[in-house]
């Protein structure tokens, strides 16, 4: 056959190719993080940071309130990951193991919710929160940010709860545990993963979260990174160095969590994703 | 087939619900049956309380004149639906729509052909370059939002983007040091490689995992049958990933219709507030100019037309579920 070595030849090639266009800018991102000014400034690019240096780094972190921003964000995201893991935890494990009148509006109420048009809806969060007198705190700012991922964590641990085999709970309750107990010493356990995994799609989504911050909190000493990351000409002027530096140390996190969590992570991301 | 088994269970499913229920659910009398409803209580009150009244309240916001001097002295003057009426009659407000939906048009199809071809080449390569592909498309993946929105920006930069230099590189040398956020084609041409270079590995890795479940048995019967690679795709993938195929599509309206980061982040709306989709819009009406009521209006006919984009398959959504729960 004529075609045969076009053939084998032209997904391999496209697989190369698309791989440098997907890689290339997060690989950009590191490299000029790394590399010195000089090259970062020249007329032709230079494609490897020949003599990486951490200037960059240093100068993003030593940037105006880098620390508080860091701490805000960390504070909002971990609390407000950690507040619907538990709210969703219970309420998932009603709706996977229990009978009762509701339940089906209750997980349609979950899937509107999870559709909910965050991007829009800020004006009117602006009005509440104004009303309420809390502009420039970071609890409203992770009370929603929990209802924000709330709807997705509750229905992806439905998935988890029933995936637990029932026969398990059962036989602890026959050897004398109650419900509470049993729940807490036999499925617990074997819902960590799922726990990990609902919670890396809490932690990205709101690590990255950023109409929102951007209208509620005015004041930098209640703002988050993203805040400070989109405004980074106001921080660092035309310093891309410095811009890369602080981006990299954005993106870090969330790519140390996903290669940790990575298996479960895949798996849970899109079961979840794919239900919308 | 597999609605068959869902039928299945969900018929059994309630039988053995009340047939096999633990002691403690069925003996306790009320108690008992109040625990499930103690379980949901959280999720469904912040949800109510956090979403529900800002709903609500989206909805008020949006019959009210409120701008600047309403807001500081707390005054609420109701104007029926003069916003509504303002909205609908400003030539600025269907250009900004028009403008969104081809905008999300033009995004989602590319996201779709490109998202797709990618899945089909992971299914046809070898586990080496396999690996290799998949590693670049969850690096996009996995980058946040908001870092790829500055790393964009500096690939487009005007003095020392590598994205012009390429381009001069290759002979059009008009696009060295181009600047792309100087129009309003070429803001958007940025904003949409963002956001289709985000989306793609979504849409790829998913249809690649989907494309493992189609049986090879059929791959067999239809090249017996003759059938080419098209044909193969046109009467076995096609029809077999279907359903996965209209809810990654409407998934994906949703997603870029409402984005609001990468839009505002690579030119606030510019230049002269002719990139500004209807996410931005409203913002920029609402909080930019002062005018809140407005801005809620137009929030809320945003939410009507992603409603009317997306009926379709959020009616299939609704019913699908309320047949397997």
């Amino acid at each position: 056959m004529r075609r045969s070595l076009f053939g084998r030849v032209w997904p391999g090639a496209t697989a190369v190719v698309l791989f440098a266009a997907f890689a290339f800018p997060v690989y950009w991102m590191f490299a000029t993080a790394f590399k010195a000014n000089k090259d970062i400034v020249s007329d032709t690019p230079v494609w490897f940071p020949t003599a990486p240096t951490l200037d960059h780094f240093s100068k993003a972190v030593a940037a105006d309130g880098f620390w508080t921003f860091v701490g805000n964000s960390l504070t909002v995201t971990l609390i407000a990951v950690a507040l619907s893991l538990v709210i969703a935890l219970l309420a998932s494990f009603a709706v996977a193991r229990m009978r009762f009148k509701g339940r089906k509006s209750f997980i349609l109420v979950m899937m509107t919710a999870q559709m909910a048009p965050w991007e829009v809806l800020v004006i009117a969060y602006y009005m509440i929160v104004r009303d309420a007198d809390m502009l420039n705190s970071l609890v409203p700012l992770t009370a929603i940010y929990t209802v924000m991922v709330l709807p997705f964590t509750v229905l992806t641990l439905r998935g988890y709860v029933a995936a637990v085999p029932k026969e398990l709970e059962e036989s602890a309750m026959v050897d004398g545990c109650t419900r509470t107990q049993a729940f807490i010493r036999v499925i617990f356990p074997l819902l960590a993963p799922g726990l990990m995994a609902t919670s890396l799609f809490g932690f990205i989504t709101i690590w990255n979260e950023f109409p929102m911050v951007l209208i509620l909190n005015k004041d930098p000493g209640a703002q988050t990174l993203p805040v400070w990351l989109t405004g980074f000409r106001t921080t660092f002027g035309d310093d891309w160095g410095a811009t890369m530096a602080a981006s990299s140390l954005f993106a870090v996190p969330i790519l140390v969590l996903f290669v940790i969590l990575q298996r479960k992570a895949v798996g849970g991301l899109t079961s979840g994703a794919v239900k919308g | 087939m597999s609605a068959q088994t869902e039928e299945a269970a969900a018929q059994a499913a309630p039988r053995t619900g009340k047939g096999t229920a633990p002691p403690p659910a069925s003996g306790r009398g009320a108690g008992a049956r109040a625990v499930p409803y103690l379980l949901i209580l959280p999720a469904a009150a912040v949800t109510v309380l956090l979403l529900g009244w800002t709903m609500v309240k989206n909805g008020l916001l949006s019959f009210q004149n409120l701008g600047r001097r309403q807001l500081i002295r707390h005054i609420t003057e109701w104007t029926g639906i003069d916003n509504y009426g303002n909205a609908l009659g400003s030539s600025e407000f269907w250009r900004v729509t028009g403008r969104s939906v081809l905008f999300t048009a033009a995004n989602v199809t590319l996201i779709m052909v490109i998202g797709c071809l990618t899945g089909l080449l992971l299914a046809r390569l070898g586990t080496k370059l396999r690996l290799l592909l998949s590693l670049g498309l969850v690096l996009a993946w996995v980058m946040p939002v908001v870092a790829a929105t500055t790393v964009f920006q500096w690939l487009f930069d005007q003095r020392f983007g590598v994205v012009d230099y390429l381009l001069d590189r290759l002979g059009w040398h008009a696009m060295a040091h181009y600047n792309w956020t100087g129009s309003q084609f070429s803001t958007f041409f940025v904003i949409t490689v963002l956001i289709v270079w985000q989306s793609v590995p979504f849409v790829a890795i998913n249809l690649y995992a989907a494309t493992t479940t189609i049986p090879k048995e059929l791959y067999e019967a239809a090249s017996l049958d003759g059938a080419g690679t098209w044909k193969q795709f046109t009467s076995v993938t096609f029809p077999f990933l279907r359903p996965f195929f209209l809810a990654t599509t409407f998934l994906e309206v949703i997603w870029v219709f409402k984005s609001f980061t990468q839009v505002f982040a690579i030119n606030e709306g510019g230049p002269d507030r002719l990139t500004e989709t209807l996410p931005v819009y409203a913002f920029q009406e609402g909080m930019g100019s002062q005018h809140f009521g407005m801005g809620a209006a137009i929030s809320i006919l945003t939410i009507v037309i992603l409603l009317a984009l997306t009926a379709y398959y959020l009616r299939l959504v609704l019913k699908q579920e309320e047949d397997e729960l």
